[in-house]
């Protein structure tokens, strides 16, 4: 059993490929000067620049968060290259316009860009390095008034809407990395589906690393307006590199009156080597405002990859009536570390929240769920149903849950529920007895554990998510 | 039943097995024929268990010297997926739980692997469901059964149901049954033992491994074998057994020494 184990425990990172593309990268390093390069590299208004800059300004007062259950080398800021993008030549009017090496690039991490090939009711964004390179099915979206493009763009075809909630969720000084990248992001997708309609396809953005030395600050909004709802995907994958590479992104989610937003993330990002040599920081503020009465937020999570995932996804329950919910599946392995969570903010009334997140750790990873549960004192008949389960796979990794409950008003209903479990020796020695090998053993066992998240992704997600963690776990069992 | 042209199944000849550098087996011989039913009784440590899952290649014993023979083919150099695979079954002591998959699922999953390696049909879900509920009502199973998590929740008796019940699906050679009977009531002993009866055949065997006499109204056994400090001590038919109810351990053990002593 231990030489099929070992196998395929050496299989590589599939996504690790350098695309070798001419690319642009500004000289490393932060300041006022780069930011103002930044802003006039993509033509953009005054008052974003002054958004930029002062975020730069509260960042600069601000230390990086030590809270997180998470090591690694003091980031060196001013040794970051804040902007790096492929040469493109002109703005281009069509996918076939798109340097085909990009093309191949994505096709070979299975997101054909030609709507010909693409994946059928899926609008995809890709964004690589800095910039977005292509958004497909547009105008078929543009029919029914959804906007589906790249933040850029958006800045400058719809300024209105993105000045009107662009950190409006997440304030420019929510935290260090959010400042950061109020300061510097360079591209991400904008959505906004209007009043009473139903998006008619997934809309989806698969976010590329490709150059060593850069960071990736992506800043992605969603707005879904009265009694309109969205199913959203994102994805993400960088190169095996040596080094770390520093991703900070924001994502605002907005829904107004009775809207629905639904946004599932799998990512993949480089998680180091079996050493825990490179892989990806991984800083991300994610939240929703479910701002209208009985509207609903919905964040589902697969994370496996990156050497370090700092993330809680999160629901402010403003409107009387709405629904907040985090379903998540976080995976570590060798040396990876994962702070992840949620948190549930109730502020109008009848609001109800639901958590199920799973931590499986192996390796020598350690796997953290931190989650805070808050019920102003506003919130009056507030419910919330946390369930936190850990996994254990193997003897030197670790898993730990913070649950955090603040409540202000005492007609809420709160519970908590928690487990640990490890596949030990005796669990595979079962599956064993029957025939069944070691692969076909930890993909089921672990596929049960995460029933209720993957329940929640959208088909094709879920087919993938199911993958990646048999292929991920392989080997860390024996 | 004893055949008198039954071929050899399984042949353990002085097997020695430890765990974390202790000896628990010492020079085992057991020899069983198709056909047949054997019953190994004996104190608590005296390495029952032990051998059942040594058998079944469990990865915390180390096989310290001895052969095991299962159809002509060197057990021990199988891995336990191979054991199980080539007709090896060992029913748990304490079936594991696994939450969130599906008995049928895990049941189909096993039943469709041991297909695949005899070289027959595997089935889909459909034709499945329909197969396994036909094996259920010989256990007296509730169709719910289907629908749970593996044991997740099952009490005692059903897990040790569902244990006979893979038996049913996957027809191996060899089956051992590990404390089977423990913390059974007497009903549920009498529908998995009349369960195990109706899959005993001529071309396959059974091994009981028991503290019990009780067990042994329901299945007869050919042989009851009694187990002592990692080696079988005794063997004698099914009186033995009712002997060993009556008497204790303690005269098998005295026995033994004074036939030892007589010998050398």
């Amino acid at each position: 059993m231990n030489a099929a184990l070992k196998n395929l425990v050496n299989q590589p990172y599939k996504h690790g490929f350098v695309t070798d593309i001419e690319s642009e990268v500004t000289p490393k390093g932060l300041s006022e000067d780069v930011i103002r390069m930044i802003s006039s590299k993509k033509n953009e208004p005054e008052w974003l620049l002054e958004f930029r800059l002062t975020s730069y300004r509260a960042w600069l007062k601000m230390t990086e968060p030590e809270w997180q259950n998470c090591h690694h080398r003091k980031i060196d800021y001013q040794a970051i290259s804040y902007y790096a993008a492929p040469k493109i030549k002109a703005k281009l009017n069509s996918i076939d316009e798109v340097d085909p090496e990009l093309l191949r690039t994505f096709e070979k991490l299975g997101v054909p860009l030609h709507e010909r090939m693409a994946m059928a009711g899926v609008a995809v964004d890709v964004i690589f390095d800095s910039v977005s390179v292509a958004t497909t099915y547009k105008k078929k979206l543009a029919e029914v008034g959804v906007i589906f493009c790249s933040m850029s763009e958006a800045v400058l075809e719809h300024p209105e809407l993105v000045k009107q909630y662009l950190g409006t969720v997440v304030p420019t000084s929510d935290n260090f990395y959010a400042a950061l990248n109020s300061a510097v992001f360079t591209d991400g997708s904008f959505c906004f589906i209007p009043k009473g309609v139903k998006c008619p396809m997934d809309l989806s953005t698969y976010f590329r690393i490709n150059t060593e030395e850069s960071g990736q600050f992506e800043r992605t909004l969603i707005i879904a307006e009265d009694g309109a709802s969205v199913s959203y995907l994102e994805g993400c994958t960088a190169p095996a590199f040596s080094s770390n590479q520093l991703h900070a992104a924001v994502v605002e989610l907005v829904a107004l009156d009775n809207a629905d937003i639904k946004y599932s993330t799998v990512q993949n990002w480089y998680a180091g080597d079996e050493n825990g040599v490179g892989g990806i920081y991984n800083f991300v503020t994610k939240r929703g405002l479910a701002k209208g009465i009985n509207s609903r937020i919905s964040w589902t999570q697969v994370e496996t990859g990156a050497a370090i995932t700092w993330k809680y996804p999160s629901v402010v329950l403003l409107g009387d009536g709405s629904i907040g919910e985090f379903y998540s599946v976080a995976v570590t392995n060798n040396y990876q570390q994962a702070d992840t969570g949620t948190k549930m903010i109730h502020i109008g009334k009848n609001t109800r929240s639901t958590i199920v997140s799973k931590g499986i750790s192996a390796g020598k990873s350690n796997n953290s769920y931190r989650g805070l549960v808050k019920i102003a004192s506003s919130a009056t008949n507030a419910r919330n149903y946390s369930q936190c389960d850990s996994m254990l796979v193997g003897e030197e990794c670790g898993a730990n849950t913070f649950p955090y409950i603040q409540v202000l008003n005492n007609s809420a209903q709160v519970e908590h529920e928690a487990s640990t479990s490890r596949i030990g020796e005796d669990q595979m020695f079962y599956f064993a007895q029957r025939g069944v090998d070691a692969e076909a053993a930890v993909s089921m066992i672990i596929n049960g554990f995460c029933k209720d998240v993957f329940q929640q992704l959208p088909l094709e997600f879920a087919v993938e998510a199911t993958n990646l963690l048999s292929f991920k776990l392989e080997g860390s069992v024996g | 039943m004893i055949y008198a042209d039954s071929k050899v199944l399984l042949e353990v000849r002085g097997l020695c097995a430890s765990v974390n550098g202790i000896e628990i087996l010492k020079n085992l011989d057991f020899t069983v024929r198709s056909g047949e039913v054997h019953a190994i009784m004996g104190q608590n440590g005296s390495g029952k268990s032990t051998f059942a899952k040594v058998l079944a290649g469990h990865p915390s014993y180390e096989i310290t010297s001895g052969s095991v023979r299962f159809e002509g083919k060197d057990l021990l150099a199988l891995t336990a997926e191979d054991r199980a695979r080539a007709g090896f079954f060992l029913a748990f002591q304490y079936p594991i739980e696994v939450p969130g998959v599906g008995n049928s699922q895990f049941l189909r999953l096993t039943y469709n692997t041991l297909q695949k390696q005899r070289g027959h049909e595997e089935l889909d879900p459909l034709e499945f469901d329909d197969f396994v509920r036909e094996k259920m009502k010989l256990l007296e199973m509730s169709p719910d059964f289907l629908d749970r998590s593996v044991n997740e929740g099952f009490s005692g008796g059903e897990k040790k149901r569902n244990e006979i019940l893979q038996m049913a699906l996957l027809e191996p050679h060899l089956a051992i049954l590990d404390e089977t009977d423990s913390g059974l009531d007497i009903d549920a002993l009498r529908i998995v033992a009349h369960g195990v009866n109706q899959l005993t055949t001529k071309n396959n065997a059974m091994v009981m491994v028991t503290h019990y006499q009780r067990l042994l109204n329901y299945i007869v056994p050919d042989y009851v074998h009694v187990m002592e400090a990692g080696r079988i001590v005794k063997t004698g038919d099914k009186s033995l057994a009712l002997e060993l109810e009556t008497r204790g351990y303690d005269w098998v053990s005295t026995d033994t020494q004074v036939a030892a002593s007589v010998s050398a």
